[in-house]
C-alpha cells in the first residue's frame, strides 16, 4: 500500500492567525490526532477526462457570449504538479477560481464597487497530464479590498483546489503574481510563516510560453505531499 | 527536494470554483460530487447532516465539505485499492456546501463497509470528512462514525487513540430514523477531534 509522508507543519499556516481575523473563531485549539495512513487516507477519488467540458480550461471563453471574451490582461497559467520526491502527479483534478480584472467575484456576497464582467465567470478546471503538466487560459485578476483591517487589500491571486492520488494529499492554496507589492502586505499571505513557502506560491512571468500578440504566460508549479510504498508493496513503481 | 505547497484559506468564494451551480454559475452541468448514489448503488441509504459551529457557537454558512468513503463492502473506488473492485456505480466521494442561510449541510449516501487498519484489524464503518471555509488556513480532516455501531466503534483502532476517551463522542453521528446527525465544533468545550491526515 502506498502511504503518504507526514505533512510538515512548518510549511503551512498555523490555524490561529489573529492578523487574519476570520481565523480567530474558526481555528481548532487542541492538537490534531496523528496516526498512520490506512486505506481511508491512501486512497482517493478519481476524476476522468470525460467530466471536463471543452472550454473548462479557458476562463476567457467559458462564460463568454459567442464572439465575445472576458475583459482584462490575457494570460496563460501553466506548470507541473509534483510530489515531494519531484515525481509528477498525473491524472489529478485541479479546479481554479478567481476575481475578474477589476477584482470582483461573480458571487452574490461580493459587494465590491468594481464592475462585474458579463463575459467572465471566474472558474475553470483541468486534469494533469502524464508528466503532471497543466495549463489554463484566463485574465489576470485584479487586487481588491476586504474587511479585515481598515485598509487591507488582497494581492491579485488565483485559488487552486487539488486532488492528488490519495485523500491525504487534498490541498487548497492560492497563486500570487511575481512583483505584486501587496504580497508582503496581505494578512492572508502572511499566515504562512516561511518566506520560502510564500515564494513558492508566487508565479513567474514566463516569456518562453507567451503567445505573441495574444497572451502572456505565468509559470506555477505545485507540490503535493510525497508518498512511499510500504515493504509489502510489490507492484511496479507508478503502476 | 521540493516541499509541499503551503495551504491557503479557500476564502468565502470557494463555491465559484468547487460548486459553481451553487454560486449561481449555470451552464456546466451538475456540480462535481453533488450526487453520490444512483438506484443501482448497493448498500443501505443514509442521510448525514449537521452544522459546523465556530468558536462563538454560530453555524458556518460559507463552508464546503467533502466526504470520502468505502462502498457497502468496504472497498474504495481508487487505483490504490488492491483487495477487489468497488461498486462501479459508487465513486465514494461527495461534496456539499453548507446552506447559505441556515448553515445546514447534507449528504445522501450509503452506509460504508468496514476497512482494515494497517495491521489488519478492521476499522469501524466511517466516512472521512474534509472541511474548508474562510478563516480555515489548512483544510480540516475528521471522521464520521455511527452511533448504532457501538461494538465496532469500541474496537476501532483510531478511536482507541483518542485521549481523553470522552472526546470520542465528537466523531460519532447520532441516528434519527434514516438520518445521522453530525455537528462539527471548531472550538470550545466540545471541539471536534481533527486528524493529522
Amino acid at each position: 500500500m502506498t502511504t503518504f509522508l507526514p505533512r510538515d507543519p512548518k510549511v503551512h499556516p498555523p490555524a490561529h492567525t489573529p492578523g487574519y481575523k476570520s481565523s480567530v473563531l474558526r481555528s481548532p485549539r487542541l492538537p490534531k490526532l496523528s496516526f498512520e495512513n490506512s486505506l481511508s487516507e491512501a486512497t482517493g477519488p478519481v476524476f476522468g477526462h470525460d467530466l471536463l467540458g471543452p472550454l473548462d480550461h479557458d476562463l476567457i471563453e467559458n462564460y463568454a457570449q459567442p464572439g465575445e471574451s472576458a475583459i482584462g490582461e490575457r494570460i496563460i497559467v501553466h506548470g507541473r504538479l509534483l510530489d515531494e520526491q519531484a515525481r509528477p502527479v498525473p491524472g489529478a483534478l485541479i479546479e481554479v477560481w478567481q476575481a475578474n480584472a477589476g477584482g470582483r467575484y461573480r458571487h452574490k456576497k461580493d459587494g465590491y464597487l468594481a464592475a462585474l464582467d458579463p463575459n467572465f465567470g471566474g472558474c475553470g478546471r483541468v486534469i494533469t497530464g502524464a508528466d503532471g503538466a497543466y495549463a489554463f487560459r484566463t485574465i489576470r485578476p485584479g487586487p481588491y479590498p476586504w474587511p479585515n483591517g481598515a485598509n487591507d487589500w488582497r494581492p491579485a491571486h488565483i485559488h487552486f483546489s487539488i486532488f492528488g492520488q490519495g485523500w491525504a494529499q487534498r490541498l487548497i492554496t492560492q497563486m500570487y503574481f511575481e512583483g505584486d507589492p501587496h504580497i508582503a502586505l496581505c494578512p492572508i499571505v502572511q499566515t504562512i510563516p516561511d518566506p520560502a513557502a510564500i515564494d513558492a506560491l508566487t508565479a513567474r512571468l514566463d516569456m518562453g510560453a507567451t503567445v505573441p500578440m495574444d497572451a502572456r504566460a505565468y509559470r506555477f508549479d505545485l507540490v503535493l505531499r510525497g508518498h512511499r510504498q510500504t515493504f509489502f508493496e510489490n507492484r511496479v513503481e507508478g503502476a | 527536494m521540493p516541499k509541499e505547497s503551503a495551504s491557503q484559506t479557500a476564502g468565502p468564494y470557494v463555491h465559484i470554483g468547487c460548486v459553481p451551480s451553487f454560486a449561481g454559475l449555470k451552464g456546466r452541468g451538475p456540480d462535481l460530487g453533488a450526487a453520490m448514489v444512483t438506484d443501482a448503488t448497493r448498500g443501505e441509504r443514509i442521510t448525514v447532516e449537521g452544522y459546523v459551529y465556530d468558536g462563538a457557537g454560530a453555524p458556518l454558512r460559507d463552508a464546503l465539505l467533502e466526504i470520502w468513503q468505502a462502498d457497502a463492502d468496504g472497498l474504495y473506488a481508487s487505483p490504490a485499492e488492491t483487495r477487489g473492485t468497488a461498486d462501479p456505480v459508487f465513486t465514494g466521494w461527495g461534496r456539499q456546501p453548507t446552506d447559505g442561510e441556515t448553515g445546514l449541510y447534507r449528504f445522501e449516501t450509503i452506509k460504508p463497509g468496514r476497512v482494515p487498519w494497517p495491521d489488519g484489524r478492521m476499522q469501524a464503518p466511517h466516512l472521512s470528512l474534509w472541511l474548508v471555509a474562510r478563516g480555515i488556513n489548512l483544510g480540516l480532516a475528521t471522521r464520521i462514525y455511527f452511533a448504532d455501531e457501538a461494538e465496532a466503534n469500541a474496537g476501532d483502532p483510531l478511536l482507541a487513540r483518542i485521549d481523553p476517551p470522552s472526546r470520542v463522542r465528537t466523531l460519532v453521528a447520532e441516528r434519527q430514523g434514516d438520518t445521522y446527525c453530525f455537528n462539527i465544533h471548531l472550538q470550545g468545550p466540545g471541539e471536534t477531534v481533527f486528524l493529522d491526515v
